[in-house]
């Protein structure tokens, strides 16, 4: 009888949450081809590595080892679950039991269940009543509907922890009052109280309630699995998928199409992301992955500065399309393409492409290629803004986005400090290290500053040194980032060739974009670094050597701003603090959001050009935490983060106060120039 | 409805430095790289947007060389549906007046309800469209900024008049009209999207083709002639401002509370 009730309930349950599943997987089958799935034992150490380094990073200890906590408790009790549903068909007895594994294992669950009810009782405490800010919902959309559902299945899930511990507490019980030996129950574990508790009662009593805590456990399970996949509460399913599925190389972007390659996308019928079914099954995957935590949004500079783009929302409106449009009963419902629809123009154009959120996101999920996929989408139907569509047709035309003139790209160089040699290879000359200098400090008036100092760097260090001059276009960095990977393509072959016929055996940038594209982007050409790992490797061999500060200097605090291509994306952290450290009489503090939670200036390449929708400028709130941290001068590693942090000083009516200066040119001035004389 | 959009390509003038060639008759054309003419973008612009909304088709037409060719191919990568390029020796040097009796000549080889031009072009002359509709005995109205269709033989047109006020006329089917820009925001074009009309055929017409008589066209029959090109003299109370554009931002604001302009 108990037998075949139990058979009801687990088919009926584990049916149920079958169907659930197989409707919640068909849009991935609709869905655009996902990565191939390599590098295996790096993806299985990701997934032991990430959730114990991404969910309890600074301000989010509480949340996080509580989440360390289910996630081990569950692994342990992973086991014990099957064996409560193997019990429904013998007669209500766990098996194993009676061997010494099976008691060792059974005493351990109780800790388990134990931690997993108390870790559930927190968590449903801290979601209903302690309601941290990041869980909001702008007034946009709409009433937060989401916190009694969330604080509803967490009290489930120790609910189920709850009616475990009764089931295994009365079936002690019932045995100790039937005379039998029982196995070793922890003390002070819930089911130790449980069984204390049910010893009070008469042993049929409590072989009754066992009866019916068991069944009611039974079903609370099923229950629970099949409430999962409507919510959230999803990525306790997906998420470790997610995880294992995460891009493995930062600061690169995902292929057009995967399985496309390069010289077969120009036939592509249509390019990137425009309605749903254009996304990757990884990306849709990633949608159902999101746990609504609110870090992405919390830490982006966007959403900071009053950007429309909230990271948080591109999942959870891509989940909420896929519930709507892939419902439980009824046919799939085709829907309106995604911009205009659940996303708008400004949302997607808002991005600087930081990777602060998906630093920051615990299951990994991948914003920057969702993002770049759409602007895809939005170039190829001619949805760009007006504001963009200028610098990109110039770069098209000149390969820089302000249309100069091609023959003025090495105009700085005439105008190089006594005793610095930097070679035009655009006559044909060869060189060892190639310094890549790309557009903004080719032709900035301002930036132009950054190359002639990093040309005194590479020369006060003896280098044979040269740059493509007039045959340098933009690296494309962002020109790939915002959407136009034709135009990228076109643009990459052409510094390709040059960089090839240059014959060098090594490229330095001062420019992070350009690093990173070279880097990610670029294939058969030299190794780039940025100029501070130049450095650092001058310093190891005693080829350069710094002055101390003036004593003017040497009173002021300095700082160092991650840029985001330099730091998230190329992990380049200590080289440029090496560098200032290196220099006697520096003083250097750290923003409190520095490295990998470094806050983003206002965005590089395109971005300089776009006319975002804002409350105020990204820079303006990253100068004012400068200035929280005590600091007097900003170190940047990037020209775009000096034009954006140049601006913000004088926005911010700190000038005077606070300045701003370039890692190259601080170097460049501290440089000792015998290096010079022995050439 | 069909539509006639007759556009030109011109040097860029955002994205090129302008100077005055040596003998003084013309810009120096080395190292310039060349666009559609702004307004006629505006004018392809509005008329793929009409065409999305009410139907019908799309044709760009220019006069030039085979280098032309490049704009119609951007304007049919916007979604015009074809092009027609004019070329024939005997239309060089024609003036505005022959460059109307060229068009002329094209729009009566088709079968247009709407013909759309620039407002102008490089050379700011601004009177091919006003020609080109007296020629072809059609109502025409100049710095087009709004367009409705009434039905298929009116149209509601805006124009933007002195002193930012806006004028609402109603324009009788088949017209001639020229396009301001701001009447739109035009589509980007992409590279995949000129590579994808890269291969389509574009008809090319002479003189003999369009019925033009060689004598009412080209530089032989241009009753307009360039005689001077140059960068006027700085006039009494003109100043330039030199330096970087912070000092250039000083020195403004310095004068202009000199001169009690500012407070």
């Amino acid at each position: 009888m108990k037998a075949i009730l139990a058979l009801i309930i687990v088919a009926a349950g584990a049916g149920a949450f079958v169907y659930v599943l197989a409707r919640r997987v068909a849009p991935l089958f609709r869905a655009a081809q996902g990565p191939q799935i390599d590098r295996v034992g790096e993806r299985l150490f990701g997934l032991y590595h990430f959730p114990h380094h991404r969910m309890p990073r600074p301000g989010y200890a509480d949340v996080g080892y509580s989440h360390i906590s289910i996630i081990l408790s569950l692994i342990v009790l992973s086991i014990h679950v099957l064996m409560v549903i193997y019990a429904g068909f013998t007669g209500l007895k766990l098996p194993g039991l009676d061997t010494t594994i099976g008691a060792g294992y059974a005493a351990i669950s109780d800790i388990a269940l134990t931690v997993l009810l108390a870790v559930c009782i927190f968590l449903a405490i801290r979601r209903g009543y302690m309601r941290p800010a990041r869980y909001e919902i702008p007034e946009k959309y709409g009433k937060d509907k989401s916190r009694p559902w969330a604080v509803f299945l967490i009290g489930f899930l120790g609910a189920i922890a709850l009616l475990d511990m009764l089931f295994l507490g009365s079936s002690a019980a019932a045995a100790r009052a039937a005379g039998e030996t029982y196995r070793f129950i922890p003390p002070l574990t819930g089911t130790w109280f449980a069984s204390i508790i049910m010893g009070g009662f008469s042993g049929p009593a409590a072989a009754s309630a066992s009866t019916l805590f068991y069944f009611l456990l039974l079903i609370a399970i099923f229950v629970y699995i099949n409430l999962i996949p409507f919510d959230r509460m999803f990525h306790t399913i997906t998420g470790p998928a997610t995880v294992f599925l995460k891009k493995l190389d930062k600061g690169s972007v995902k292929p057009v199409q995967w399985g496309v390659d390069d010289d077969k996308v120009a036939d592509l019928e249509s390019f990137g992301v425009k309605n749903f079914e254009d996304f990757t099954w990884k990306h849709i995957l990633d949608f159902y992955s999101c746990a609504d935590c609110g870090r992405c949004s919390e830490h982006c500079p966007a959403n900071a500065a009053g950007r429309p783009l909230s990271p948080r929302f591109i999942s959870l409106k891509g989940r909420d399309y896929a519930f709507s449009h892939y419902p439980m009963r009824g046919p799939f419902i085709k829907g309106e393409p995604l911009i205009g629809g659940i996303y708008e123009e400004d949302e997607i154009w808002s991005c600087t492409t930081c990777g602060a959120c998906e630093e920051e996101c615990p299951v990994t999920i991948e914003y920057i290629d969702k993002i770049i996929d759409l602007r895809r989408g939005m170039v190829d139907e001619g949805m760009v803004p007006q504001s963009l569509q200028k610098p990109l047709n110039a770069l098209g035309k000149r390969g820089n986005p302000w249309g100069k003139m091609e023959k003025k790209r090495a105009e700085w160089t005439k105008d190089l400090p006594e005793g610095v040699e930097i070679k035009d290879l655009s006559g044909g000359d060869t060189t060892e290290t190639l310094y890549f200098v790309d557009s903004i400090t080719s032709y900035d008036d301002r930036m132009v500053e950054l190359a002639r100092a990093t040309a005194a760097i590479l020369s006060a260090s003896g280098t044979d040194a040269g740059i493509l001059g007039k045959n340098e276009k933009d690296s494309a960095n962002e020109v790939r980032r915002f959407g136009e990977e034709m135009l990228f393509m076109d643009i990459r072959e052409h510094n390709t060739a040059m960089i090839q016929d240059s014959g060098a055996k090594s490229i330095v940038t001062a420019d992070p974009h350009a690093l990173n594209a070279l880097k990610k982007d670029y294939k058969d050409i030299p190794p780039t670094e940025h100029i501070s790992e130049f450095v650092v490797r001058a310093l190891k061999d005693k080829t350069v050597s710094f002055n101390p500060l003036d004593d003017t200097e040497k009173d002021k605090v300095y700082t160092f701003h991650d840029p985001c291509y330099l730091g998230r994306h190329n992990e380049i952290y200590d080289a440029p603090r090496e560098v200032m450290d290196a220099i006697p009489g520096l003083k250097r503090v750290d923003m409190t959001r520095s490295r990998d939670r470094s806050f983003c200036c206002g965005g590089g390449g395109l971005m300089l050009f776009y006319e975002p929708e804002e409350d105020q400028r990204m820079g303006v709130l990253r100068v004012e935490m400068a200035k929280e941290a005590g600091a007097d001068v900003i170190v940047t590693g990037c020209p775009f983060c000096l034009v954006n942090m140049e601006d913000a000083i004088k926005v911010a009516g700190l000038e005077g106060q606070m300045e701003a200066i370039d890692l190259s040119e601080l170097i460049a001035r501290q440089i000792k120039k015998q290096a010079l004389a022995v050439q | 409805m069909e539509i006639l959009v007759c556009v030109k390509r011109v040097p860029d003038t955002s994205e090129n430095e302008i100077e005055v060639g040596s003998d003084g008759t013309d810009i120096e054309r080395d190292d310039l790289v060349y666009s559609v003419n702004e307004w006629d973008n505006y004018a392809v612009e509005e008329a793929i947007q009409i065409k999305d909304r009410v139907g019908g088709s799309v044709t760009v037409v220019t006069v030039g060389d085979d280098e032309s060719e490049e704009v119609l191919r951007r304007e049919m990568a916007m979604g015009a549906d074809n092009g027609i390029l004019l070329e024939d020796d005997a239309f060089e040097g024609s003036d505005g007046k022959g460059m109307a009796a060229i068009l002329k000549g094209a729009v009566e080889k088709g079968n247009y309800d709407l013909i759309l031009t620039g407002a102008q072009a490089d050379d700011g002359a601004a009177q091919v469209g006003g020609m080109l509709a007296a020629m072809l005995d059609l109502p025409y109205a100049a710095l087009v900024n709004h367009i409705e269709i009434q039905d298929d033989k009116k149209l509601k047109i805006g124009r933007e008049i002195e002193g930012g006020n806006q004028e609402m006329n109603e324009i009788e089917l088949p017209c001639v009209l020229s396009i301001q820009t701001g009447i739109n925001e035009p589509r980007y074009v992409g590279i995949r999207g000129i590579r994808k009309v890269a291969s389509v055929e574009i008809p090319t017409y002479g003189a003999s083709d369009l019925g033009v008589d060689t004598g009412a066209v080209g530089e032989g029959a241009a009753k307009v002639k360039r005689l001077d090109y140059f960068v006027p003299e700085m006039g009494d109370g003109a100043e330039m401002l030199e330096g970087s554009t912070e000092e250039k931002v000083a020195k403004l604001i310095e004068l202009l509370k000199a001169k009690g302009g500012m407070k």
